[in-house]
């Protein structure tokens, strides 16, 4: 009998907001420790919280990109539990009127496409960061623990998939598709390496069909990578410990990266009770349908949309999913050359290929003009540029030399298609090598590529090969 | 129903949560003070509020909020100055996992 995994992701968000949740303290990563901190974000006695407008607007925003209900009446509740990164004893958050409900995002995995419903997402403030100090930095052997507090406040949102998800590459794929989406929206930078973006799954095993298994908590994942290793060993252990007949236990596992293991956390096992009520520090949130509407209507083109779009165009789907992921700049880039009238196909192998390429070896590129694109590709279509002297006309663009003709012209790469130009070296080289013309008449049809060769070393390159061919053939013939 | 049901209090597990480490002496003597507040709460909850809507702020305004605009934050001296104990711009806390 086999057994099945089901698979819910927990996802959190930190809003790249200019100012935190509940306080003015600036939202920024990587200043000096408790420099951005205030009595409202230390919980000293006496503050009081208020919320920033453009949280719950970018809250609403993922809603809707999720398909979600937007609860016209929602809450702040109060979570209650100690930890040293938590000022005020207690986390703002959402209990039983979050602002988001019951959406689902389509997702396309390696498998093919599939649905991942949405629970719920909702507000809250993030914790600060807490540093262990001692043998070997484990968690576990710590003597003291240093705080700092400038992410303390920062907006997070908690998006809760449903236990929809059947397999460690759909998780991943799911987590890929929701930064994506997240990046699209502009309401975070979503780095997985710098925590802004963090996920959590909780994975159990069932018969198919039967009622849901205890399920485990794994934590630290920094990657997509680590995601999908870690869910694969997790529901590897579970699937050993059923099978010898034994219980998976309920609890919260880290992933190891290096070991490549999950391991339970050896905490005090006091079942979790936030006692969660009502802040009433603060007033409800109504989202009337006017806010709503007007939050819907500035949602911008999302990723599934995208990639629609580009197959519409007549992009292949491989490249599609890669444009789609590209940095905005370089979809802009893509959008812009179509627009001044490129071939869309064309267009997006370049910005995915050779476009991509240049700006990895080096980020201060500054990306060409998409009207500037579309006249590389026209010059490569009309034959005035071959495809391989096309990559050295780019980085001359790239570098700042001009227009592509300009880059062209200067670089001297323009092809020689004039047929009496080329007529002359042509004659040139068979002059030269009447050897080869010889083996040729024999019956030696490999010969021409050499010939060609000749002509090409000749021009620099520069020849149209389709032209040397028929001079060639001409002569030989 | 009886405004003053029994009410079972788990005092050591509030005393857990709350981080406070009570002596066995002052057990009960808590357990009774904690006893009386839920025995009023109970008295509260024994009125009909049948047809009273429900509400979770006692204000009647919703949609309190502050434009997403920074403020100045306090000087780390101040904010480091009532710290038990601070190194290099850190608060210094005692560790933080719960092991047994």
């Amino acid at each position: 009998m086999t057994w099945e995994p089901v698979i819910g992701i927990e996802v959190h968000v930190e809003l790249l907001t200019s100012s935190k949740m509940f306080c003015g303290c600036r939202v920024s990563f990587g200043d000096p420790p408790n420099t951005n901190v205030c009595p409202t974000c230390l919980g000293l006695p006496g503050s009081l919280p208020v919320p920033n407008r453009r949280a719950i607007e970018w809250l609403v925003k993922i809603g809707l990109a999720l398909n979600c209900r937007i609860n016209e009446w929602s809450v702040f509740h109060r979570k209650n539990y100690f930890y040293a990164d938590l000022p005020k004893n207690y986390q703002i958050s959402q209990y039983d009127h979050p602002v988001c409900v019951d959406g689902w995002l389509d997702v396309s995995g390696p498998d093919g496409a599939f649905r991942v419903g949405i629970e719920r997402a909702h507000m809250e403030e993030d914790t600060g960061k807490s540093i262990h100090l001692g043998e070997g930095g484990r968690i576990h052997s710590a003597t003291q623990t240093l705080l700092d507090f400038n992410r303390a406040g920062v907006p997070l949102v908690e998006i809760v998939s449903k236990p929809d998800i059947g397999t460690p590459p759909r998780a991943r794929a799911f987590a890929q598709e929701l930064r994506e989406v997240i990046l699209t929206l502009g309401v975070s930078d979503a780095r997985l390496e710098e925590g802004s973006m963090r996920f959590d799954a909780n994975v159990s095993l069932r018969r198919p069909g039967g009622p849901l298994g205890t399920k485990v908590e794994v934590k630290n994942m920094n990657s997509f990578r680590s995601l999908e290793r870690a869910l694969g060993y997790e529901i590897d252990r579970q699937r050993k410990l059923l099978e010898a007949g034994r219980e998976v236990v309920q609890e919260t596992r880290h992933w190891d990266e290096e070991a490549g293991v999950t391991q339970g956390m050896r905490t005090k096992e006091v079942s979790s009770d936030y006692r969660y009520f009502p802040d009433p520090d603060l007033v409800p949130i109504v989202v009337d349908t006017a806010w709503r509407e007007r939050i819907a209507a500035e949602l911008p083109e999302l990723p599934a949309q995208r990639r629609a779009r580009y197959l519409d165009q007549g992009v292949d789907p491989q490249t599609a999913s890669v444009l789609s992921a590209s940095e905005p700049d370089l979809r802009n880039l893509y959008d812009q050359a179509v627009e001044a009238g490129a071939d869309p196909r064309t267009t997006a192998l370049w910005v995915t290929g050779e476009i991509t390429a240049a700006l990895r070896r080096d980020e201060q590129l500054r990306l060409p003009a998409g009207g500037e694109l579309a006249e590389l590709l026209t010059l490569i279509e009309q034959g005035t540029v071959s495809a391989s002297a096309a990559k050295e006309v780019l980085a001359g663009m790239l570098a700042g030399e001009g227009g592509a003709r300009e880059v062209a012209e200067r670089r001297n790469l323009i092809q020689i298609s004039d047929s009496d130009a080329l007529s002359e070296v042509v004659d040139t080289v068979l002059a030269e090598n009447p050897d080869a013309v010889e083996r040729y008449r024999a019956g030696e049809g490999k010969v021409l590529g050499f010939l060609v060769g000749q002509v090409m070393r000749a021009t620099g390159g520069r020849a149209d090969p389709r032209l040397v061919n028929r001079l060639l053939a001409e002569r030989l013939g | 129903m009886s405004a003053f049901m029994p009410i079972d209090i788990d005092i050591v597990h509030v005393a857990r949560l709350a981080r406070i480490d009570l002596h066995p002496d002052e057990l009960e003597s808590y357990r009774a003070q904690l006893g009386v507040i839920l025995e009023h709460a109970a008295k509260v909850q024994a009125y009909d509020t049948s047809g009273v809507e429900p509400i979770s702020h006692p204000l009647g305004f919703t949609n309190a909020f502050r434009e997403d605009e920074p403020a100045p934050s306090l000087p780390r001296d101040e904010v480091l100055s009532a710290a038990p104990e601070a190194r290099d711009g850190y608060f210094v806390a005692p560790p933080t996992m719960e092991t047994e």
